[in-house]
């Protein structure tokens, strides 16, 4: 049987299929990737060069509104930023901090969690511990602190141009100990099963035992964090962005559309929140029903 | 002897919120006996009692919030606007100005006179006691100046060089400079006298500048003034609480009936709107431009809106050989005039003012506000012309322009951030590609005292309404050692632009008394320096305060300074 076929066959795929709103989830979240993905070669304008922003342009409202221009489909924000590009690129922000930041949080987490439940003790005791302490802080705040701190230490200059990668590191570090629970409580179910005790009679190097046999066995709950997290960690960029402090000013994410709206809700350019709001929203709530179809559909209890 | 003093520190603290607190010190400091303590106390509530029935009028208190904090409790730590004019509530200084005319009236002084052109004399008011009781004299106005002058000081340039301030008697002091100022006092207002026993004794004689490393002292979050407000309690980036002094010396001179005052700054515009239409604050400034509609549609809210004297513009590093950040190395583009006139002509004025100022803001050719001493109309704005920029740009050698670092404040100015991304992108159509940096003022400003900016943006609203100022302190060279102390000038001068004419003609106008030569050497002065493109004067923003019903009174300022003893609450 091919690779295709075995796929199809699966439970997996059969529970996808019976449900609409998962099919439905899927697709919004496939055209925004897409989007992302293809915002130089489909956006009408390029909103990151400062140079392409004719200041004149500036609340343009939608097309359809009295005075709005095809030019600008979703209007534009107070810079004559067109919004749709904006989207487009912002989608590509949150896209790549969200997954950057999930895949550290995912290595960092499963190695410590692993190496946790499979080394017992004292390790274990130091590990868990110092993740109890670190679920006491909020995550935005963690993030918060990282983000203030390499503020600090790095030059102005310096920090816009890492800015996407601090962002990573400090949602990352702020979600690792997720990773670290579930794992370890997995690893330490695994590692008493018989073929676990068999690979370490025929003196396998624990290494090779924990990243060969434990591990497969162990991601199915991780991947299901790791989408729910997906969403949680895009959530997070645009939250620090709302409250500036994440990516540079010039380079808007949807967080920071959002947080230029917001400076004009009152005054009735209602368009300039209101669409990055959208797209935000229907990207986190796709990403969310994934996950939640994804933890019933590897629960075996509900099978 | 302390029983009194007692006495007038406990009756604010009846005002206040934290007696308590306040007590518990006063108690500690005293001494240890529980006993004296128990005195103390009653003796306290005695006291707070007794004003409470005595003075039937009720608490009034003034919320208000601006975008910004204040730096510093201690009012010579930054010369900025908003933090002196707060504190200017609690340090009075020897004139203040009438918010309407602004003409100089008495305050700590009662009257002063020109004894030798180069000696004036100033009686100081007598009967005026500082919040904690310490009587005021002449040593407090000897010990400010040298406090003023000092380390870490900022207000540097409230007094000429090399002045000698030398004590008469207990309520005379001379001040002597060593050529003729007929100025001299003209910014006073906002240098407040402290204290000199109350700075020895909580070693407080010297300015503490966080922002620049040095460890906070007693002065950065106390504060002991005679004015008219005592600060109460200071929480910094949260909120700063002030309470009426009954004992001021003033109260019968100016009419008003706050009790108590707080202050937070509120960063987010639409928040500060929200609050100010929920009522959660009675004042707040800046009014965003976009929301000034909403805030006068609403019932019981309203703006007012009048030219300020300040002028946003954007500087040069004109110093450095080599510029600190930007991708031209070896030598300093700003040093070439053509390229200082690119990046002017680059600016689209016009734009800037309809779309990201909403109309109120006035284009200004000068770095002087209309009506002030030395504004001419008969200088012009160099017309926006991004080809010209090009042009200029490609015969200074850089055709292909090159790369530099604008530092930019995000709660200082109106629409300050804003303004900086828009230039961004019209410097970016004439081939300069700029990084923008955007940070609070409150450490923004430290990082331009280090000279540590390539290119910036800043206002400037001088207290003295007169171009002698901003000539002074922007345009004047700075002397070669960093410190200053030899020659003060050009303290603000965070691009160091130097020409020695400018410098010449600056000396002749501190001392010309004859108004018709004195215009004359300001017009050259201004000549010379818009011809030099010394800044790129933007405009000149309007004040836009946002009050609500609950306040029956105010006086607009056009220093943009809330004059709490000029307000009347509902």
């Amino acid at each position: 049987m091919s690779l295709l076929a075995r796929a199809l066959d699966s439970d997996i795929w059969h529970s996808f299929r019976s449900s609409k709103t998962t099919i439905l989830a899927a697709a919004v979240t496939a055209a925004l990737v897409v989007a992302a993905l293809l915002a130089p070669w489909i956006s009408p304008q390029n909103p990151w060069d400062p140079g392409a922003l004719q200041l004149i342009d500036a609340f343009n409202p939608p097309a359809w509104a009295p005075e709005g221009s095809w030019r600008f489909v979703l209007g534009t924000d107070d810079q004559g930023r067109d919004l749709l590009s904006a989207i487009f690129y912002g989608l590509r922000v949150s896209l790549t901090v969200g997954f950057l930041a999930v895949l550290f949080a995912m290595i960092v987490g499963i190695a410590l969690g692993m190496f946790a439940g499979y080394a017992g003790g004292a390790t274990e005791t130091v590990i868990m511990r110092l993740a109890d302490v670190q679920l006491t802080f909020p995550t935005i705040l963690i993030a918060l602190m990282i983000d203030g701190v390499t503020r600090a230490l790095l030059p102005g200059e310096a920090h816009d141009r890492l800015a996407v990668l601090v962002l990573v590191f400090s949602i990352g570090v702020s979600n690792w100990v997720h990773y670290a629970r579930t794992v370890r409580a997995s690893t330490l179910v695994e590692k008493r099963k018989e073929y676990v005790q068999a690979a370490r009679v025929i003196g396998l190097h624990p290494v090779i035992i924990m990243v060969r046999h434990v591990l497969p066995n162990v991601m199915g709950p991780v991947l299901v964090i790791a989408t729910v997290g997906l969403a949680v960690a895009i959530l997070t960029e645009a939250t620090l962005s709302f409250l500036g402090v994440g990516v540079p000013g010039t380079q808007p994410s949807l967080g920071t559309l959002i947080r230029i709206g917001n400076n004009f809700l009152f005054s009735g350019e209602w368009w300039i929140v209101i669409f990055p709001g959208i797209a935000l929203a229907m990207l986190v709530l796709a990403v969310n029903l994934l996950g939640d179809w994804l933890r019933d559909a590897l629960n075996p209890k509900l099978r | 002897m302390y029983a009194r003093s007692l006495g007038g520190k406990t009756r604010v603290l009846g005002a206040g919120g934290a007696a308590n607190k306040r007590l518990r010190g006063v108690g500690f400091m005293l001494g240890q006996s529980v006993a004296r303590i128990g005195v103390v106390a009653s003796l306290a509530m005695a006291t707070a009692m007794a004003v409470v029935l005595a003075a039937p009028a009720q608490a009034k208190t003034l919320k208000w919030a601006s975008q910004g904090d204040l730096n510093s409790a201690d009012q010579y730590m930054r010369n900025q606007t908003l933090s002196l004019s707060i504190m200017s509530h609690v340090y009075e200084g020897l004139i203040r100005r009438d918010p309407k005319t602004l003409a100089i009236e008495p305050a700590l002084a009662e009257r002063w006179e020109i004894a030798e052109p180069t000696r004036w004399r100033f009686y100081l008011r007598k009967g005026v006691k500082f919040h904690d009781g310490r009587p005021f004299t002449a040593d407090d106005v000897v010990f400010s100046a040298q406090r003023a002058l000092g380390k870490g000081s900022d207000l540097k340039g409230r007094l000429p060089a090399n002045v000698v301030v030398k004590k008469v008697d207990d309520y005379t002091v001379d001040f002597i400079t060593e050529k003729p100022n007929p100025i001299l006092h003209y910014e006073w207002t906002t240098w407040g006298i402290y204290s000199k026993g109350w700075a020895i004794d909580n070693k407080a004689t010297e300015v503490a500048d966080p922002s620049k490393g040095d460890a906070p002292n007693a002065a950065t979050t106390q504060a002991n003034g005679t004015g008219p407000f005592k600060l109460v309690s200071r929480e910094a980036d949260v909120k700063t609480v002030f309470a009426v002094n009954n004992d001021w010396w003033g109260k019968d001179k100016y009419k008003h009936n706050v009790t108590e005052v707080i202050f937070r700054p509120i960063t987010s515009a639409p928040t500060r709107v929200a609050a100010l239409l929920s009522g959660e604050i009675d004042f707040m400034e800046p009014v965003p431009v976009q929301d000034i509609d909403r805030i006068n549609k609403n019932k019981g809210t309203k703006v007012v809106t009048a030219p300020e004297t300040r002028i946003v513009f954007f500087g040069f590093d004109h110093e450095h050989k080599e510029l600190l950040h930007s991708s031209v190395k070896g030598k300093n583009p700003f040093k070439d005039v053509r390229v200082r006139q690119a990046f002017l002509q680059a600016i689209d004025i016009e734009a800037i003012k309809t779309k990201v100022m909403r109309n109120l803001a006035l284009p200004s050719a000068m770095m002087v506000a209309k009506g002030f001493e030395g504004w001419d109309v008969a200088f012009k704005r160099l017309p926006h012309n991004p080809e010209a920029a090009k042009k200029l740009l490609a015969d200074a050698g850089y055709p292909n322009g090159f790369e530099v670092q604008l530092d930019c404040p995000n709660d200082r100015y109106v629409n300050d951030e804003a303004i900086c991304q828009a230039v961004v992108g019209m410097l970016q159509r004439a081939g300069v590609k700029i990084n923008l940096v955007t940070k609070t003022n409150t450490v923004l400003f430290g990082e331009y005292q280090k000279f540590e900016t390539s290119f910036y943006m800043l206002g400037w609203a001088p207290g003295s309404y007169d171009s002698w100022n901003p000539l002074e302190f922007l345009h004047r060279s700075v002397p070669v050692d960093k410190d200053g102390k030899s020659k003060p000038g050009g303290t603000f001068n965070y691009g160091r632009y130097g020409n020695p004419k400018v410098d010449a003609l600056i000396d002749q106008i501190g001392q010309e008394t004859d108004k018709k030569k004195r215009d004359q050497l300001l017009h050259d002065a201004w000549k010379t320096t818009i011809d030099d493109v010394a800044y790129i004067p933007l405009h000149q923003q309007m004040i836009a305060w946002g009050s609500r019903d609950s306040i029956a009174k105010l006086e607009p300022h056009a220093g943009n300074e809330l004059l709490w003893y000029h307000v009347m609450m509902k």
